[in-house]
């Protein structure tokens, strides 16, 4: 059992969670992520570290309430238990010798991306966050990565409430094309990190994903995780879950991603059903 | 002339039965197919007497030299024949620590008995389901009144076991039986391996396995879920601040391998260890009740002729599929399923397409509509001893489905061998272990699929076993 020591919303959908789990903050680093299940029955589902602490035992997540297992785990409260959490899993983001980088936190994306900019920070980088979202409620830990020694913030919402009226890749085109950056990376929904790949591809700057695939056991078992990657087959969760966004199939990811649409809806509404509390 | 038993004390010459082999009842072929609960009902105790009374007690006995482990299945059978079933079971534990898992999926008929004298005549001894009926015997009994392996006195060394499956618990149990502390790591949330993820409810009750499980708890073994090893600690962690004092590596081979062939990431198309492990660690048979889905297809596809081909199949027909078929590029009599599975299959209603590869999976909008194959033939044998496919020319053909399962193989999973740069493996990264289980580390000890390559449970709880052995003798010279 993994007790949750932590909570706090951050916006609408979006919540942060803590839960104590020394050995796995012992070796958590930056773009890795963890697999977790509530109780008995429920979903492994995965989740990127946001925050950790080796020292005191805990590790941190940021989670958007999109369908059943993120709705139960939003109703869970500090005291309450995890029955599994699994990690860290993934390859490390790469943080060294970038030089200038953009990083693009899209949505739920910028949770991801808080601890890469903070490594890459800290590695010597000269470190541009670009938050983006579709208003200025959904934005979320824009005072966090202000926080941040190094660390430069651009603020884009698709309604102009709040930093800039554009999408991400405005800025992130900006950017590149004034050659202010040698490299980016975006994390935040399949589309979005598509786009920017391909901007960032149009100014010939380098672009890391952080993909997100529909996986089961996050070890490497079962393959539910595929992505194609320059042509070839990769499994997001042991060759990933970062790539190189130029010579992703963004295309198949979307597909993949949407294989259980019905069946999550169906779930995600049974347990509105059952469930007292109103959302 | 009279035998002599283990004891030394006389015994009234045992004469043996000419009865045919005693069948085993199963669930009705279209009653079962509709369900999870299991296939075979076991021997009742009149049938297993029966049964028993076929084995001839041989001074010979050459049942024993076909199993992997040598279990002494004269002495269990003569146990049955005297109704001493708790002495019938010690003497299958000395050598298996699970047979009622090995009573049922063994391949019994190509080891112990088709090495049975019996067997010429066609007819051997059912020993596997007189494994099975004292396995079962056994698991029923109150926890304090089952045949529990006597412990020795601690020996104040501590093992680690990584990884949950017949290797990692034959040898976590032999380590105990021995004396020594024991946890096994096990990166699931459940232990097992593939007893759990893989092995369909149908085949394997999973009552049996969390009931022989809690036997080892109850020897005081530890499990602890949940942990990776070569990512939540490593190999040699283990070793210097977890402290223990040797290590047994017995992580499978649960690398899905997939063909290379286009539309393989097709929604719908899985690998079969994703698809049972949906099924059955996951529980998706009771989706919604459990949360994780499965694609439920109405015409599934199952590439490959092997027991997980076999399980894959007739899992998907449990899920309430029309049609499933199995494309396997050679014949049935090359198939390296259990003939007792590929028969089962077929009486459920499982299509074999022989002769029959796929080359391409077509589809659209994402999702799995068909495949097309090539027809084979057999050409001349290969390096397996088995008539290998080539592909007709210009045979191409099409077959529509929605729903595709590649069962063709796994391989090493490198998560934790990268993590540990010293251990030597093998080219395609399989750890490379003596017959003892000895590594080219010290003290750290592996045995089962991760050095075999796929093989089967017993081979990896006698491997398991083996290894804890020589472990128990390199402890004792550490001191
Ligand atoms: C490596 C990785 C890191 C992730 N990190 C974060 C994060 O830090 N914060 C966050 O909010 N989300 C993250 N996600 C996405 C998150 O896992 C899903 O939102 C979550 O699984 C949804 O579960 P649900 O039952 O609430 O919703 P569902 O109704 O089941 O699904 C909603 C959406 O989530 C996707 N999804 C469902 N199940 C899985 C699964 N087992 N694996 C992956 N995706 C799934 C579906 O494609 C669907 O689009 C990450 C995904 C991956 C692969
Ligand atoms: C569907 C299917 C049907 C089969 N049917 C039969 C049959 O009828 N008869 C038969 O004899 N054989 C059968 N087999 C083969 C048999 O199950 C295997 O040969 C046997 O399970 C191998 O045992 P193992 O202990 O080596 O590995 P596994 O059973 O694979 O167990 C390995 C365990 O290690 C865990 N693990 C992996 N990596 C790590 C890590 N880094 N850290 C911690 N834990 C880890 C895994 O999660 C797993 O629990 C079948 C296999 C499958 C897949
Ligand atoms: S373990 Fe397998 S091979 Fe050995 S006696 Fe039992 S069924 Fe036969
Ligand atoms: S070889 Fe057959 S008949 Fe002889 S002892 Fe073994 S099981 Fe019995
Ligand atoms: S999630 Fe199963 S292999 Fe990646």
């Amino acid at each position: 059992m993994f007790r949750i020591v932590h909570k706090r919303q951050l916006s609408d959908a979006v919540f942060e969670m803590g839960v104590e789990a020394p050995r796995i903050a012992e070796k958590a680093r930056a773009g890795q992520f963890l697999m977790l299940r509530i109780a008995e029955g429920g979903e492994r589902i995965p989740l990127t570290f946001s925050d950790w602490s080796a020292q005191d035992g805990w590790v941190r997540f940021i989670f958007m309430r999109v369908g059943k297992t993120t709705h139960e785990l939003a109703h869970l409260e500090v005291g309450d238990s995890l029955l599994d959490v699994v990690g860290p899993l993934g390859v490390p983001t790469h943080v060294d010798g970038l030089g200038r980088v953009a990083v693009i936190g899209g949505g739920v994306g910028a949770a991801v991306a808080y601890p890469v900019a903070r490594a890459m920070a800290a590695a010597g980088s000269e470190v541009t966050v670009i938050l983006g979202a579709r208003n200025a409620d959904l934005l979320i830990l824009e005072d966090e990565f202000r926080a941040l020694d190094g660390v430069d913030v651009v603020v884009a919402t698709d309604d102009g409430s709040a930093g800039e009226k554009a999408l991400v890749t405005a800025p992130l085109g900006r950017m590149a094309g004034e050659g202010t950056i040698d490299n980016a990376m975006a994390i935040g929904p399949a589309i979005m990190m598509k786009f920017c790949a391909q901007t960032a591809r149009e100014h010939g700057v380098p672009c890391v994903v952080s993909l997100n695939p529909i996986m089961v056991d996050g070890t490497g078992m079962c393959g539910a995780c595929r992505v194609t990657v320059d042509g070839e087959t990769k499994f997001g969760c042991v060759d990933g879950p970062d790539f190189d966004g130029w010579k992703v199939d963004f295309e198949e990811l979307m597909s993949r991603q949407r294989i259980y649409v019905d069946d999550e809806r169906l779930a995600d509404a049974e347990y509105s059903r059952e469930c007292s509390c109103h959302l | 002339m009279s035998s002599v038993d283990s004891t030394g004390a006389e015994k009234p010459r045992h004469k043996a039965s000419r009865a045919p082999r005693t069948p085993m009842s199963e669930r009705p072929a279209k009653e079962r197919a509709r369900d999870f609960g299991e296939v075979g009902m076991g021997y009742t105790q009149e049938e297993a007497i029966a049964e028993a009374n076929r084995c001839l007690q041989c001074r010979n006995a050459t049942c024993i030299e076909g199993c992997p482990v040598n279990i002494d299945i004269k002495s269990f059978i003569g146990h049955i024949i005297d109704g001493e079933w708790s002495q019938g079971v010690a003497v299958l534990k000395e050598r298996n620590a699970l047979p009622a898992v090995c009573g049922r999926v063994c391949p019994q008929e190509e080891q112990c008995e088709i090495a049975c004298v019996l067997s010429k005549k066609g007819e051997p001894v059912a020993i596997g389901r007189l494994e099975r009926y004292l396995g079962d015997y056994d698991l029923a009994c109150e926890i304090d009144h089952r045949c529990v392996p006597e412990v020795a006195d601690p020996s104040g060394r501590r093992c680690a076991v990584v990884g949950s499956g017949p290797a990692g618990l034959a040898c976590a149990g032999e380590l105990a039986r021995l004396g020594h502390a024991v946890t096994i790591f096990e990166s699931l949330h459940a232990p097992g391996g593939v007893l759990t993820y893989g092995i369909p409810e149908f085949r394997l009750p999973m009552q049996i396995v969390e009931t022989e499980i809690e036997m080892l708890t109850q020897m005081g073994v530890e499990i602890i879920t949940d942990t990776v090893v070569g990512a939540t600690v490593t190999l040699e962690e283990l070793r210097t601040t977890e402290g223990f004092d040797a290590v047994f590596i017995g992580n499978g081979a649960g690398l899905p391998v997939f063909m290379g062939i286009p539309g393989e990431n097709l929604n719908g198309v899985y690998s079969a260890n994703e698809f049972l492990t949906r099924v059955n660690l996951m529980g998706a048979y009771d989706f919604p009740k459990a949360d994780t889905p499965v694609w439920r297809g109405r015409k599934v596809a199952v590439v490959g002729g092997g027991n997980v081909a076999m399980d894959a199949a007739r899992t998907a027909l449990r899920l309430g599929a029309e049609e499933v078929f199995l494309a396997y590029r050679r014949t049935q009599d090359e198939m390296p399923a259990r003939r007792e599975e590929v028969h089962h299959a077929q009486q459920e209603g499982v299509e074999f397409k022989m002769l029959c590869s796929p080359v391409e999976i077509v589809g659209s909008d994402g999702f799995v509509t068909g495949f097309t194959a090539t027809r084979m033939e057999l050409g001349e044998p290969d390096a397996s001893g088995r008539r290998a496919p080539v592909c007709v020319m210009d045979s191409e053909f099409t077959i529509e489905c929605d729903t595709v399962i590649m069962a063709v193989g796994t391989r090493a999973n490198p998560l934790l061998s990268n993590a540990a740069p010293d251990l030597e493996l093998t080219s395609r990264g399989y750890i490379v272990a003596d017959e003892t289980g000895a590594t080219n580390l010290e003290g750290i000890y592996a045995g089962g699929d991760i050095v075999t390559g796929a093989a089967t449970v017993i081979l990896a709880m006698g491997a398991g076993k083996r290894a804890a052995q020589a472990m128990d003798g390199w402890l004792k010279d550490l001191s």
